[in-house]
C-alpha cells in the first residue's frame, strides 16, 4: 500500500504534499511533526485519546443500514454515523487529538480556521475541555450563512474573528489563521481542521481520523465493494479510506461541483502543500462556489491528489441541487438529517446506483460526516 | 563572493539573455541600501511610482507580483494585491509594463511573489519571463530552503537571483545553509509576523542581522572557493561600511571578503526605523509603509518624497557612522 498506512517521508505523497511555508513557520512545523510522531507512538497518549473518544465524543459511532434507500436503489448501503459524534461531526476526532498534543507541547492557545463552522465548533469544544484559549478565523460570508455555529463557538468561550479579505470563505480564513500562527508561533498551536496544509498536517489529521475507517471496517459484516465519503479538504474521506486501503474496496471521494479540485483543478501550491488546486491560467487561486460552506474550498488534501493520480481512489462531483435533494431524501427515507457536506456522498449514490459506476447489488459503506441542523436556514431558502 | 565580483565585471549575464538596460548598481562605499517594495499594477500609472522611487534614491526595487492568497502579507499588502488583481492585472501585463519602462530603469528590479505563480507556468518558464522583462531577482516567501532546489536551478539558468529569507527562529544550521544558497542578498525577516507597519522595530531584527553576518564571516573563504561557476546577480553589493573594527579584522580581503548584503525587512516604518534596520543589516526593505500611502492616494511625487526622506535619513546616519569610525581609527591606529 503506497500511502494511507504510513508516515510520508518528508511529507511527500508522490509528487504532492511537502511544506511550502514561510521560513518563520519551518521550525514550528518541524517541532509539531516530531511531537506528533512521539505522541502517536506513546501508549499513554493513545490511551488518553481513546478514552476521550469513548467517554466524551461517544465513539464508536454506529454503522447504520439504510434499509429503505437500499431497497429502493437495489444496493446495500451502510452509513457510518459521524453525525452522532459529539459536536455533530467527525471533526471531534481530530481536535481531541490535536488538543491533547497542543497541551503536551505546552501551548496555551489554539488557532483554527473554519468554513461551515463544524471544525470551529469542534476546536472550541476541545479548547474548552482541555483548558486552552481558542481563536477561530471564519470568513464573513460563512459567518452569515452559519450563524448557529458562530453562536455555538462563542458560547464555548472561543473568540471568532471575521475574515473580510478575498472571497471571505474558508480559503481566506485559512490564510488568516496561518498569519496569526506566524505571529504567535511559540504560544499557539495551529489546529488545522483537514488533511491539507504543510507537513505534518495531512499525515497527522489522517491518522487522527483513521478511527472512522477502522471502526467501519470492524463493524461491517463484509468488505464493501465501494467506500464513499464527501471531500472538501478531505479529512473524513482520508480517515474512512485509511480503514479500507488494504482491501479491494473501491475508494470514492465526492466533491462539490463548484469546488471540484480533483475534477477541475491543476497541480498547485496553496496553504503550504502541493496538491490539486482550482486556479486560473496564471496561478491565481479560484474561488470555489458551493452551497456547502465546508466544501467551499479550491484545494484538496495532497494525499487525495496522490491517490487520484495513482488510481487508488476515484473522485466525482455532484451539483448543489442534487445535494439538496439528497438531504431531503435521506431525511424522509431514513429519518436522518445530514449536513449538506455529507449529502454530497449520498447524492452520488442516489445518482449512480444501478449504473456502471455503482452496479445493482453493490455493497457500500458511506461516511455520513455530520448532521444537518446548521443547514436548516439554507434548506429553507431553497424550498 | 565571486558572483558579486563577476557582476562588477559585467560577466554574470548569460549570453542568451540580453543585457538589461539598467546598469549594474554597486552601492557607493559606506552607503546603507534602501530597497522599496511596490505592489505592481496597483494603479494604472504604477510604473510612475517605480521611477519616482528610483529617482528618490532607491538602490533596488522589489516589485510585488500580486497573488490571490498572500499568506505572509499583512492587511496593507493584501489590500494592495486585491486591488491590483481586481483591476485585472496579470503577471504578463506587469512584465509588459516593465518592458516598456525598461530603458529608464537603472536599478535592479526584484520580483516578490508566491510559489504558485512560479510553479503554474513552471519555474524555468517563469524565470525566463522575468529575465526577459529585465527583472534580475526573485523572492518567494512560501518557498523555504527544503522546497527551493528546482526554482534555484531555474533561476540560475535564467540569470535571475533567487534571494532566500531568514527568520528570527531559523536555527543556526539552516541559517548557514540559507546564507550559502541565497543570491543577490540575504533577506532578514525582522520579526515573527506578517508584513505591515509597526510602532517599533522588533529587537529580533538586530539579533538576526548579526547572526547572518557572523555566518557569512564563517563561511566566506570556503564559499568563495566553491562558487566558481558564474552565477546571476542582482548586483547589490554589501557596502564596505564597517560596523566595528573587529569586523574589519575578521577580514574582507579580495573576493573572499565580499559578502552578500543583508537586507532587513517586514514592519519597517518611517525614516527612524529605516535607520535602525539599516544599521542592523546592510540595508532595509520598506513595503507596507509606502503602499499604505499609495492606497491612501499618494501621487508618484508624494511617494518619491517619502523615499527621499528615508534616503536622507540613511545618508545622515551613514555619515555619522563613518565619522565615528574615522575617529575610532585615529585613536586605535586602525585604518581599514
Amino acid at each position: 500500500m503506497p500511502t494511507l498506512m504510513r508516515e510520508p517521508a518528508a511529507g511527500r505523497f508522490g509528487d504532492f504534499g511537502g511544506r511550502f511555508v514561510p521560513e518563520s513557520l519551518v521550525p514550528a512545523c518541524d517541532a509539531l511533526a516530531a511531537a506528533f510522531q512521539d505522541a502517536w507512538a506513546d501508549p499513554a497518549f493513545r490511551a488518553e485519546l481513546d478514552d476521550l473518544l469513548a467517554v466524551y465524543a461517544g465513539r464508536p459511532t454506529p454503522l447504520t443500514p439504510a434499509r429503505t434507500l437500499s431497497a429502493a436503489l437495489g444496493v446495500e448501503l451502510l452509513l457510518k454515523r459521524e453525525d452522532l459524534a459529539h459536536t455533530g461531526s467527525h471533526k471531534i476526532n481530530n481536535v481531541l487529538g490535536q488538543g491533547l498534543l497542543a497541551r503536551r507541547m505546552c501551548k496555551r492557545r489554539i488557532i483554527a480556521e473554519t468554513g461551515a463552522g463544524q471544525h470551529g465548533v469542534a476546536a472550541a469544544t476541545a479548547a474548552a475541555l482541555l483548558g486552552l484559549e481558542a481563536t477561530i478565523f471564519m470568513g464573513e460570508r460563512d459567518i452569515e450563512r452559519q450563524r448557529l455555529n458562530v453562536l455555538r463557538m462563542t458560547t464555548l468561550g472561543a473568540t471568532v474573528v471575521p475574515v473580510t479579505t478575498g472571497s471571505r470563505t474558508l480559503k481566506d480564513a485559512t490564510n488568516e489563521a496561518m498569519r496569526a500562527w506566524v505571529a504567535d508561533v511559540d504560544g499557539a498551536h495551529f489546529l488545522l481542521g483537514s488533511v491539507g496544509g504543510p507537513h505534518p498536517y495531512p499525515w497527522m489529521v489522517r491518522e487522527l481520523q483513521r478511527v472512522i475507517g477502522e471502526e467501519a471496517r470492524a463493524q461491517s459484516p463484509y468488505v464493501p465493494d465501494v467506500v464513499v465519503a464527501c471531500v472538501g479538504g478531505g479529512s473524513n474521506a482520508a480517515g474512512t479510506f485509511a480503514g479500507f486501503a488494504d482491501t479491494a474496496a473501491r475508494l470514492v471521494g465526492v466533491e462539490a461541483a463548484g469546488g471540484a479540485a480533483m475534477s477541475s483543478g491543476r497541480p498547485g501550491v496553496v496553504h503550504g502543500a502541493r496538491s490539486m488546486v482550482l486556479q486560473d491560467a496564471e496561478g491565481q487561486v479560484a474561488e470555489a462556489e458551493s452551497i456547502a460552506a465546508g466544501l467551499d474550498y479550491p484545494g484538496i488534501g495532497p494525499e487525495h491528489a496522490f491517490l487520484g493520480a495513482a488510481g487508488r481512489a476515484e473522485y466525482h462531483a455532484v451539483k448543489d441541487d442534487e445535494v439538496i435533494a439528497a438531504v431531503r431524501r435521506l431525511a424522509r427515507d431514513e429519518g436522518i438529517i445530514c449536513a449538506l457536506e455529507s449529502a454530497h456522498a449520498v447524492a452520488w449514490v442516489l445518482r449512480e446506483a444501478g449504473g456502471p459506476l455503482l452496479p445493482a447489488g453493490s455493497r457500500i459503506v458511506l461516511t455520513l460526516s455530520g448532521r444537518g441542523d446548521k443547514d436548516m436556514a439554507t434548506l429553507e431558502a431553497t424550498a | 563572493m565571486s558572483d558579486l565580483i563577476e557582476a562588477r565585471d559585467g560577466k554574470a549575464v548569460p549570453p542568451s539573455t540580453p543585457e538589461p538596460a539598467r546598469v549594474a548598481t554597486v552601492a557607493p562605499q559606506g552607503r546603507t541600501l534602501l530597497v522599496p517594495y511596490l505592489t505592481a499594477g496597483l494603479t494604472e500609472d504604477w510604473t510612475d511610482y517605480l521611477l519616482a522611487v528610483q529617482a528618490a534614491g532607491a538602490d533596488a526595487i522589489e516589485v510585488g507580483l500580486p497573488f490571490s492568497d498572500p499568506m505572509l502579507d499583512g492587511a496593507t499588502i493584501q489590500q494592495a494585491s486585491d486591488r491590483a488583481l481586481a483591476r485585472g492585472v496579470t503577471v504578463a501585463s506587469i512584465l509588459q509594463d516593465l518592458s516598456r519602462v525598461r530603458p529608464q530603469v537603472r536599478v535592479p528590479l526584484i520580483a516578490f511573489t508566491y510559489a504558485n505563480l512560479v510553479f503554474r507556468p513552471g519555474a524555468p518558464e517563469f524565470c525566463r519571463r522575468l529575465a526577459e522583462a529585465g527583472v534580475r531577482g526573485l523572492i518567494v516567501p512560501d518557498l523555504p530552503l527544503d522546497e527551493a532546489a528546482a526554482v534555484e536551478r531555474a533561476a540560475a539558468e535564467a540569470g535571475v537571483d533567487l534571494t532566500l529569507l531568514v527568520a528570527p527562529v531559523t536555527t543556526d544550521e539552516r541559517l548557514a545553509e540559507i546564507v550559502s544558497r541565497s543570491r543577490g542578498y540575504v533577506y532578514a525577516i525582522s520579526r515573527m509576523g506578517t508584513t505591515g507597519e509597526r510602532a517599533a522595530l522588533a529587537s529580533s531584527a538586530a539579533d538576526l542581522a548579526a547572526r547572518i553576518k557572523a555566518a557569512q564571516q564563517r563561511s566566506a573563504p570556503s564559499h568563495a572557493a566553491s562558487s566558481a561557476a558564474p552565477s546571476a546577480t542582482t548586483s547589490l553589493a554589501a557596502p564596505s561600511r564597517v560596523e566595528s573594527p573587529a569586523a574589519t579584522a575578521a577580514g574582507r580581503n579580495g573576493a573572499s571578503g565580499a559578502r552578500l548584503p543583508v537586507l532587513v525587512g517586514f514592519g519597517v516604518s518611517g525614516p527612524e526605523q529605516a535607520v535602525e534596520a539599516g544599521r542592523a543589516g546592510d540595508g532595509v526593505v520598506v513595503g507596507s509603509a509606502l503602499m499604505r500611502r499609495v492606497l491612501d492616494g499618494a501621487t508618484p511625487a508624494d511617494l518619491g518624497a517619502e523615499v527621499a526622506a528615508m534616503r536622507a535619513a540613511l545618508d545622515r546616519a551613514d555619515q555619522e557612522a563613518s565619522a565615528d569610525h574615522a575617529s575610532y581609527a585615529e585613536i586605535s591606529g586602525h585604518r581599514g
